[in-house]
């Protein structure tokens, strides 16, 4: 679009890395930290009474339910493991989307 | 916010559904026009650092909790259409992976959580743009905006839907207020974290947030690293 091409030759993965290291670090160590609460919806659907309708849904059974691998008892490991290979499957499926629509865009292919 | 299977009635879903497919047909399109070389894998990072930051839920009163929704972020890096795409496909692996969010719920969570939020931010931040002066604080400003409205414009959106096909009835007054007031004090978590991660790289490579291409003059050419003559 409008904006010039202007920096391509300061290092372009800079941007790249760093938001995937954040990804790994929130996902791999913060996410034990998280906060059990209810969130927003649930904490409505509670004080309102819906929160019963709530149903299993049809992935319940994956081994990783709730961000909780299957077969690793220790709590906090069990949800980084779970973290560490959702943002593994989220960019490899989003790489694969991107790169197809920036080729059908018409232009070359990404280099990082 | 994920919306569980058995809060909506069937064709209430069939119809988010379908609200989904349409609007997911149409950000394919509009995302070929956004993405180039540059921007293709920061949408991947981008989407990634949603799935993780969607992960850590912060408490925001008493007994109660939220986490970063990600539409305002994913549209103010890389733009509105390919920004719905980095949403939806997270919500797809955490529903097939993760049984986050139900998976007849699929379509509501997209509507909710990528559309409405997504718009919703981008919108607004690009309105006060227009009229805000061309400073990259104006940016910041605009994504802030945008990021804090974005959360409470989904609550709204699901009370409206389940007001139409909730599995109880619910007067809607009450629903709605219920879910603004918690809604946007996640809504300031969301604000705080899109508006960090922006600045952070609009301090380093203003030329890789889309937003900025409208609030920076003239384009970004002087915000950013010293352009080499070639």
């Amino acid at each position: 679009m409008g904006a010039p091409t202007t920096a391509d030759s300061s290092p372009r993965p800079r941007v790249f890395i760093g938001l995937s290291v954040a990804a790994l670090v929130v996902a791999g160590a913060l996410s034990s930290f998280a906060s059990s609460s209810p969130d927003g919806l649930e904490r409505v659907a509670e004080d309102h009474r819906f929160a019963e309708y709530s149903r299993d849904t049809a992935t319940a059974a994956s081994p990783f339910a709730d961000y909780a691998t299957s077969g690793i008892t220790t709590a906090w490991l069990s949800t980084a493991t779970a973290g560490v290979v959702g943002v593994l499957i989220v960019t490899m499926v989003a790489a694969a989307l991107f790169t197809l629509l920036n080729r059908g865009g018409g232009r070359a292919t990404r280099r990082d | 916010m994920h919306v569980p299977d058995g809060f909506l009635s069937t064709p209430t879903s069939l119809a988010t559904g379908g609200v989904a497919v349409i609007g997911i047909v149409a950000c394919l399109r509009g995302a070929r026009r956004e993405l180039d070389d540059r921007n293709a894998p920061i949408a991947v990072a981008v989407s990634a650092f949603i799935f993780a930051a969607q992960m850590i839920n912060f408490p925001v009163a008493a007994g109660t909790s939220g986490h970063l929704m990600g539409g305002a972020l994913a549209a103010a890096l890389v733009g509105p259409y390919t920004g719905v795409l980095c949403v939806s496909m997270v919500l797809l692996v955490q529903t097939l992976v993760f049984a986050d969010g139900g998976l007849s719920a699929l379509g509501t969570n997209i509507v909710l959580i990528a559309l409405v939020t997504t718009i919703v931010a981008y919108g607004t931040s690009r309105l006060l743009l227009r009229i805000l002066p061309a400073t990259r604080l104006s940016v910041l400003i605009a994504v802030f905006a945008g990021a804090l409205l974005s959360v409470p414009a989904a609550a709204i959106a699901f009370a409206g839907l389940y007001t139409l096909g909730g599995a109880t009835s619910i007067p809607v007054g009450s629903l709605t207020s219920a879910m603004v007031g918690v809604h946007l004090l996640i809504g300031v978590g969301e604000a705080i974290i899109t508006t960090s991660v922006v600045a952070a790289i609009l301090a380093t490579r203003s030329d890789l947030v889309h937003l900025a291409r409208f609030g920076e003059q003239p384009a970004s050419a002087t915000a950013a690293a010293p352009v080499e003559v070639s």
